[in-house]
């Protein structure tokens, strides 16, 4: 528990000051990260505490997104926050819910592939029906407020971000160690022992997945009204890949590691992407991000929050030889 | 109290496709008693667990648990009404330590699954429960070892333990002595001398002179069908089971 804790602490408390240091670019990509940290660690609840490969995760992502917008007063008023978000997480965890409830009956290959169908299905009602403004996607004109706090403000959007991670993480810190918690990990590690013990892993895969849903619309909300702007993009099937990448570069199993795995991996985008970095080359980012991920990958099997100890037993000349966690748990 | 019949099969059978891996079998365990079921391989002794235990659906046929029919009760309904198993290959949670094994199994009785704010690890009644069946098979040295690391005989340990931290009144157990060591062996039958004394115990084995020496009541099973029941004398004896089983000498 040592570790964990200081991390938080000196993590969280980085991104408070990082305003301060950094100009408004710095600020606004730092914000950004965090939403996708908080997207992250959604679906680290499911991938890597219960073991479920959700391969939809966008599909909530943007249906927080587009009720932020879709629900603002059309009299140009103010969105009333303390309304707007409690609706667009819902809205969100009522799609999980019924999505869930279908694909939970499914298992392994299967369920990766009806989750995928399920989001795609919300990706083609907001990119074909005049819903949501089809490919062009909507604006938001007026940002939601709440008594002093203004979201326009870059600051206060700041601000809620942050604290959305901050209470996003202690959360589900938190539930992951309660009877809810360790009953997901034993059905990530033995669902058959689960059964046989008395467990019905059925409720409990299907709360912890529109747990999952709800969470994910939260930070959709949140990515809405930064941008003030939503198009089917952000329902569609490479956000769920590069979710499930974030997590696994951040080392599955660890709340960390999806936050760090959504920095690193959006970190990354960012250098490849600069030409100030790469001249022309910039422009194949894709290549160069695709190649870097594999490698660590390959090279941190468990992760980046793996790393120190990997270092530490590297370093210590291996006289460690007990077999990690992880392969042990593959052979249950 | 001794003598209630808590667990009946009433002519089970299992059919998968044109194979009857379980054909019209009917059992009954009492507190008190240890019944040995013993056959060959493929004689339908795992099937028949697995039936009882609700893990699959009888093609026909029934399941009465202290006097009730659960027949279409699913198996964590039925683990939680007190029907207890452990499995032929060890199935534990190997990543956990020897006490969350247990912590965890004794949830199942105890689920609260909505009270997040609370610490599973620091649970009173569940800890103290996995403490006290770690203890009774012997596994109180090593609570907190991940189990991925003990060795066959302690696994084939934990999985009773596992299974008595559910509060079962039936035991159904898969060949717990497999693989085991003569000393373990002799502490598991210890055991199990034990926990018969207010449980009913089905006891699938192979190793012949360990169910010999500690079962009540002997089924044997031959290809799915039921060739005989009675006291292990009376098995002994039987002429079907020599020829069909024993080998006849």
């Amino acid at each position: 528990m040592r570790h964990p804790t200081s991390f938080v602490l000196l993590f969280f408390g980085l991104l408070a000051l990082w305003p301060v240091m950094a100009g408004s670019y710095g600020a606004d990509l730092v914000a950004k990260i965090m939403i996708f940290a908080l997207l992250a660690l959604s679906l680290e609840l499911l991938v890597g505490s219960t073991g479920l490969v959700c391969f939809g995760q966008a599909a909530f992502f943007g249906i927080g997104a587009y009720a932020a917008i879709l629900m603002s007063p059309t009299d140009g008023s103010a969105p009333a926050l303390w309304l707007s978000l409690p609706c667009a997480i819902a809205l969100a965890a009522l799609y999980a819910l019924a999505v869930g409830a279908l694909s939970l009956r499914t298992q392994g290959v299967y369920f990766i592939m009806v989750t995928l169908a399920f989001s795609q299905m919300a990706y083609y009602v907001v990119h074909d029906t005049p819903l949501g403004g089809g490919t062009d996607g909507i604006y938001m004109y007026v940002k939601p407020t709440w008594g002093w706090v203004d979201l326009d403000n870059p600051a206060h959007m700041y601000g809620l971000i942050w604290l959305s991670l901050l209470v996003g993480f202690l959360f589900l810190s938190q539930l992951l160690r309660s009877p809810f918690g360790r009953a997901l990990s034993g059905i990530r590690v033995n669902e058959q022992r689960m059964k046989a013990t008395g467990f019905s892993v059925y409720p409990y895969k299907l709360a912890a997945f529109t747990l999952s849903g709800a969470m994910a619309g939260w930070a959709g909300y949140l990515f809405a009204v930064k941008d003030g702007f939503v198009n089917p993009e952000l329902l569609s099937w490479h956000l769920s890949g590069s979710l499930l990448v974030m997590i696994i570069l951040g080392g599955l199993g660890h709340m960390r590691g999806s936050v760090l795995g959504a920095f690193a991996f959006a970190l990354l985008q960012e250098l490849f992407q600069a030409e100030a970095v790469f001249g022309s080359f910039a422009k194949h980012w894709h290549l160069s991000l695709g190649l870097t991920i594999m490698a660590c990958v390959a090279f941190m099997p468990h992760g980046l929050v793996a790393l120190p100890a990997q270092l530490r037993e590297r370093l210590s000349g291996r006289n460690n030889r007990e077999a990690p966690v992880e392969t042990l748990e593959e052979k249950a | 109290m001794t003598g209630d019949v808590l667990l009946q099969g009433i002519n089970l059978t299992r059919r998968w496709g044109g194979l009857v891996a379980v054909n019209n079998v009917s059992i009954s365990l009492k507190r008190g008693q240890v019944h040995g079921v013993i056959g060959t391989n493929g004689a339908g002794k795992s099937t028949l667990i697995n039936l009882l235990s609700g893990e699959f659906q009888p093609s026909s046929g029934q399941v009465e648990l202290l006097g009730q029919d659960v027949s279409h009760w699913a198996q964590p309904r039925r683990a939680r009404a007190g029907l207890g198993r452990s499995y032929q290959r060890n199935t534990i949670f190997p990543s956990f330590t020897v006490l969350e094994n247990c912590r965890l199994s004794a949830q199942a009785q105890h689920q609260q699954a909505w009270a997040f704010w609370r610490n599973a690890h620091t649970d009173v009644i569940t800890r103290s429960i996995a403490h006290d069946v770690a203890l009774r098979v012997g596994l109180g040295d090593a609570l907190e070892r991940q189990v991925g690391f003990l060795s066959h005989g302690q696994k084939r340990q934990l999985e009773i333990a596992m299974c008595l931290a559910t509060a079962p009144q039936v035991l159904l157990l898969d060949e717990p002595l497999a693989g085991m060591g003569a000393e373990e062996t002799e502490r598991m039958l210890n055991l199990l001398q034990v926990l018969k004394k207010d449980h009913a115990i089905l006891l699938v084995e192979h190793d012949m002179d360990a169910v010999f020496r500690i079962a009540d009541l002997i089924t044997v099973m031959v290809n799915g069908l039921v060739i005989a029941t009675g006291t292990p004398d009376e098995v002994r004896n039987n002429p079907d089971v020599r020829t069909a089983y024993l080998g006849d000498h």
